[in-house]
């Protein structure tokens, strides 16, 4: 526990002592505030779709922006040496790591609560179950794609390629339920239940089906497990 | 104690330590010689715990680093070769940040921060960030890393590599002192680098060891010629075929004409027939003057280059 809280502790400094993070945030903020305003006023609805539509969008390619650096430069620049050389567990590097770049999307969700703001004061018969159900799916959503760019940067020691990596594992993701059209029936349920986005939209929707959370956990799991796979094989190699 | 055994480690093919033995005692520095890529590096990261050995076993105190490897590092202190350092980060933030996982939190903290900082000279660079550093305090931020948590074992892997003719004094100074209560185990490819500071020498030669003891058993177990300058005036070609004639066992190398008969020449002999005298007697009968006789010392240097030579025409 106290490695994974100097790891997180470490990597959440590099975010914010570099303008990595600012950028990262204030990208993030205009590009979802530029998506969702502007249909805000048009649709005349007093809901947050519109936002939890278009940033399961923006993750596709800031996810892997912000998890690319987390293990690929260590490997790159040889820092990995360091950490390796010292008593702390592969999960505990893993799991430092994999929160840390999880709370800076936190904190990109945290700053669109102002849209959230601005439907308080304009908005009427505003559910707010839902508002909130879809912020727990996109936070969820969001972890899927950090535990896939956490993984993906542990396989190579370049940063692009972990990114273009990273970016192609989650557009498979997101791409799967919509694809179903072109499977066999008979695969169809095991894809869709294999997609991010069904059990995205399910959670929205304001439901909270455990269904959906085992499904999320296991995602993250399996891909956090893989990258320890990965930094161990490094030993043996 | 630091006990390697019939250790091997091969990259794939490449077979970069092949079945080498050896030991290092608790308060001993030992000098770990090899030419570039003979197998020091990984050598140092199986001792580490880095890389797991491909065969053979490496025991830290009579602990088998493949079931211990955690244990193992909490005794050791290790800079590794290339001293990678997150050079984002701030000097002290990143010595807190390795005693945190080292588990020194507080006021231990403060007390290691202080003793690190002036054993390795920090105090100038504590809130500078890391890449502005120069390179010499880089070092010195990479060894105080490996000495935070006062390890009972030092591995250094090429420690004063890049640094200045004061910087490396420093270094050795700090290596020295450490070494009289710790177990200090130094990496190089140059010899003069570590000669005066360790205590053994093992040298290692495409992954297995030519030599291990102190560097006066090294010397005089080693077998070869000594060398010896002749400087004299008086000196003729006919004179120095008479000479080369009636000395068998001195073989004339090379000679240098520096003015008329003022010449040098350039002498080879075995080392345990020492021939001065003879010379000395031969010069007196022949009329040279002589200005300058003066046999070069065998040193480590050729040990070492003779060593780690021969299994380059067998490769």
């Amino acid at each position: 526990m106290r490695n994974i809280l100097a790891i997180y502790t470490k990597e959440l400094k590099s975010y914010f002592n570099t303008p990595m993070a600012y950028i990262f945030l204030v990208i993030f903020a205009v590009v979802n505030g530029y998506f969702f305003t502007n249909t805000f006023f048009l649709f005349n609805q007093s809901n947050m779709r519109a936002l939890f539509n278009i940033i399961p969008l923006v993750y596709l390619f800031f996810i892997p922006a912000v998890t690319m650096s987390l293990i690929a430069r260590e490997k790159n620049v040889g820092t990995i040496e360091i950490v390796h050389t010292m008593p702390i567990k592969d999960g505990e590097f893993i799991t430092g790591k994999f929160l840390a770049a999880f709370t800076l999307i936190l904190v990109g969700l945290g700053i669109t609560l102002i849209h959230f703001i601005t439907l308080m004061s304009v908005g009427m018969n505003i559910d707010y179950g839902a508002v909130l159900t879809g912020y727990l799916g996109l936070a969820m959503v969001g972890a899927v794609y950090t535990s896939v760019g956490t993984f993906s940067s542990s396989i190579t020691d370049n940063q692009v390629v972990a990114f273009i990596i990273g970016l192609f594992i989650v557009l498979m993701f997101f791409l799967m339920d919509k694809m179903l059209i072109f499977v066999p029936a008979s695969m169809a349920g095991i894809i869709q239940y294999l997609s991010v986005d069904y059990h995205f939209s399910n959670i929205s929707r304001g439901v909270i089906d455990s269904r959906n959370l085992i499904y999320f956990a296991s995602v993250i799991g399996f891909f956090l497990l893989m990258t320890a796979r990965m930094l161990e094989v490094r030993k043996w190699r | 104690m630091i006990k390697v055994e019939k250790l091997s480690k091969y990259y794939g093919d490449v077979k970069a330590v092949k079945s080498i033995d050896f030991t290092v005692n608790d308060g001993e520095i030992l000098g770990f010689l090899g030419a570039n890529g003979a197998g020091k590096t990984t050598t140092l990261k199986v001792i580490t715990g880095y890389l797991m050995p491909t065969s053979g076993n490496v025991y830290v105190n009579d602990m088998n680093i493949r079931e211990h490897t955690h244990e193992i590092q909490k005794q050791i202190g290790y800079l590794a070769e290339l001293n990678p350092l997150y050079n984002e980060m701030i000097v002290c933030d990143f010595l807190e940040f390795i005693a945190k996982i080292r588990g020194i939190e507080g006021v231990a903290f403060k007390k290691a921060l202080i003793r690190v900082i002036d054993q390795c000279g920090l105090s100038g660079v504590v809130h500078r960030q890391i890449g502005a550093c120069s390179k010499g305090y880089k070092q010195r931020i990479g060894l105080a890393v490996a000495m935070i948590h006062d390890p009972a074992i030092l591995l250094l892997d090429e420690p004063v590599t890049g640094l200045d003719p004061n910087q490396i004094v420093e270094i050795r100074e700090l290596i020295k002192e450490l070494g009289k209560e710790k177990l200090v185990m130094i990496s190089s490819h140059i010899l003069q680098e570590i000669q005066a500071t360790v205590d053994r020498i093992v040298i290692i030669h495409k992954g297995e060891i030519v030599a291990d003891g102190t560097s006066q058993e090294l010397m005089s177990g080693f077998v070869g010629n000594t060398r010896l300058t002749l400087e004299a005036h008086n000196v003729n070609d006919e004179s120095i075929q008479t000479f080369a004639a009636t000395h068998p066992a001195v073989s004339v190398v090379k000679t240098e004409t520096l003015r008329g008969s003022h010449r040098i020449l350039h002498l080879e002999y075995a080392k345990e027939k020492d021939p001065r005298t003879d010379i000395f007697k031969f010069a007196v009968d022949s009329g040279w003057v002589i200005t300058e006789m003066s046999p070069h010392q065998i040193e480590l240097e050729n040990i070492f280059r003779s060593l780690t030579k021969e299994g380059d025409s067998n490769a």
